[in-house]
C-alpha cells in the first residue's frame, strides 16, 4: 500500500469519478449524482452519498467501493454518511452520464415526466427514445423494470425491448 | 444489513414525545418490512414476468424504507439494539404491524386488493409526513413517498382491470374485498401512541387522511365499475400487538437464519 500525501477534496473527487455504479457500470456515481459532498479534515474523509431507491441493493456496494478506491491511494479514514434529505432527483444525472446510458442501451430519464405526483390512471406513456434505432414509436411494457430505477419499454419501430431509466423527481 | 447507517439530524420533537415516537417509527418499520415480506413471497410466482417482477420491485422498495425506519427506531430507542436485533429478534407479540399486511397472499386479485388498501393509506400518510416537525421521519417520507406513488399507481391500475375484467376477475376481485375489506379500517384507527403524536402535531388528523383515501378509493372503484362497499366493521389489533396466526408462521421463515445462528452476520 502506498502512503498517501494529505488527501485535498479535488483529489478525491476526481477519484470518486472512477467508481462505477455496479449495476450500470457505464455510469460512475457522479454521472448518477449520488454524491452529495466531499469533505477533508485531516486526515479524514467525510463522503456523503444519496440513495437512489430505498431499498437499491447497489448502494451498499457502492460505500464499499469508495472505500476500496481510496483505500487504494492509501486513505483510510474514510467515513460514508448517508443522506435522505433532499431526496436523490434524476435531475442530478449529469448530462454526460445520460449520453453515456443511451449509448449503452438504456433509454436516459425525459425530464419532467415523474408518474406519481398526479397519478393519472392508465395516463399516457412518455414518450421515450429508443436507444437503438432512436424511433420515438415506444410503448410502456412495466412501469417496473430490471432494477427499481427502470421501467421497461418497447419499440414499435425496430421491435427492441429496452430498458428506461425513469425520471424521478 | 451492514450499509452505514443514517446521519440523523436533531428532531425537533420535545424529548417527552420521543418516547411514543420510538413505538410509532417501529410500527411504520415492521408494517413495511411484513408486507415486503409478504410481496416477496410471490417472486417466481408472478402470473407474466412483467408483474413478478413489478411485486419483487415493490418489496424491495419497502424492503429500504423498513431498514431506515429501524435504523431511526434503534437510535431512538437508546439501548444499543440495532435495525437487525429489531427485525430479526422479536417475537409476534411484539410486532406491530396492522394485521392487514399480514394477510396471506391468496390469488393474484386478494394481494392486488391487499396492496391497494396499504397503498392509498401509505402514499397519503408519506405526503403529511414530508412536511412533519420530525426531520428524520420527514426525510424518510420525502423519499418514500416517490416509490409509493409509483405502488398506488400500479395497484390502483389493476383494482380498476379486474374489476372492469372478466367474470373470473371480477369474482375474485369481489371474493377479495369479502375477505380483507374489515381490516382496512385498521390503518385509520389511531392508537394511544398515535393519538398521543397527533396531540403534538407531529402526526396528521387520520380524519383528513381518510377524506383524501376515499375520494381516491371513490374514483378507482368507479372505473372498476364496483359498488363502493359498505363501510366494515374494522378488525383492530395488529398495531397493539394482538395478530392473527398468520404472523408467527410469517417471522418463522423470516427471522429463521437469526434464530437458528444467533449472531450470524454475512
Amino acid at each position: 500500500m502506498v502512503t498517501a500525501a494529505a488527501p485535498t477534496e479535488a483529489r478525491v473527487w476526481q477519484l470518486l469519478e472512477e467508481v462505477s455504479d455496479p449495476e450500470v457500470p457505464v455510469l460512475s456515481i457522479l454521472d448518477l449524482g449520488i454524491v452529495r459532498g466531499v469533505k477533508v479534515t485531516g486526515e479524514q474523509i467525510a463522503v456523503t452519498i444519496t440513495p437512489t431507491y430505498s431499498g437499491c441493493p447497489a448502494m451498499n456496494v457502492i460505500a464499499t467501493e469508495i472505500r476500496l478506491r481510496l483505500l487504494a491511494e492509501g486513505y483510510q479514514n474514510v467515513v460514508i454518511h448517508n443522506q435522505l434529505s433532499p431526496a436523490w432527483t434524476t435531475d442530478w444525472m449529469s448530462q454526460a452520464g445520460r449520453d453515456k446510458l443511451e449509448a449503452y442501451g438504456i433509454a436516459p430519464p425525459v425530464d419532467g415526466t415523474a408518474t406519481g405526483h398526479m397519478l393519472n390512471l392508465f395516463g399516457k406513456d412518455t414518450a421515450v427514445r429508443c436507444p437503438v434505432c432512436k424511433s420515438t414509436h415506444t410503448h410502456l411494457v412495466s412501469q417496473f423494470g430490471s432494477t427499481a430505477c427502470k421501467a421497461h419499454y418497447q419499440c414499435d419501430d425496430c421491435l427492441e425491448p429496452f430498458d428506461y431509466f425513469k425520471c424521478h423527481n | 444489513m451492514s450499509a452505514p447507517l443514517p446521519e440523523t439530524p436533531a428532531t425537533s420533537v420535545p424529548a417527552a414525545a420521543s418516547n411514543q415516537l420510538f413505538p410509532f417509527v417501529l410500527q411504520l418499520a415492521d408494517t413495511s418490512l411484513i408486507l415486503a415480506h409478504r410481496l416477496s413471497e410471490w417472486c417466481g410466482h408472478g402470473p407474466v414476468l412483467e408483474q413478478d417482477l413489478a411485486l419483487a420491485n415493490i418489496a424491495l422498495d419497502l424492503l429500504g424504507e423498513a431498514r431506515s425506519y429501524y435504523q431511526y427506531a434503534a437510535e431512538l430507542e437508546g439501548q444499543g439494539r440495532t435495525e437487525d436485533d429489531l427485525a430479526y429478534l422479536r417475537s409476534a407479540v411484539e410486532y406491530r404491524n396492522p394485521l392487514l399486511v399480514e394477510q396471506p397472499n391468496g390469488d393474484f386479485a386478494h394481494t392486488i386488493l391487499r396492496q391497494f388498501l396499504f397503498d392509498n393509506f401509505h402514499y397519503h400518510l408519506l405526503r403529511k409526513l414530508k412536511d412533519g416537525p420530525d426531520t428524520q421521519l420527514a426525510a424518510i417520507a420525502e423519499k418514500s413517498v416517490k416509490e409509493a406513488a409509483y405502488h398506488l399507481k400500479w395497484s390502483s391500475e389493476w383494482v380498476i382491470r379486474l374489476g372492469d375484467g372478466t367474470d373470473e376477475s371480477r369474482k375474485r376481485l369481489d371474493k377479495a374485498i369479502a375477505t380483507l375489506w374489515r381490516f382496512g379500517g385498521e390503518l385509520t384507527t389511531p392508537t394511544a401512541t398515535e393519538t398521543a403524536l397527533q396531540e403534538i402535531g407531529v402526526l396528521p388528523d387520520y380524519a383528513a387522511l381518510l377524506a383524501e383515501m376515499q375520494a381516491h378509493t371513490a374514483h378507482v372503484f368507479a372505473e372498476a365499475t364496483v359498488p363502493l362497499p359498505a363501510p366494515a366493521f374494522a378488525q383492530l389489533g395488529g398495531k397493539t400487538g394482538r395478530h392473527t396466526e398468520h404472523l408467527g408462521y410469517l417471522l418463522s421463515e423470516l427471522q429463521y437464519m437469526q434464530r437458528t445462528y444467533p449472531g450470524l452476520t454475512w
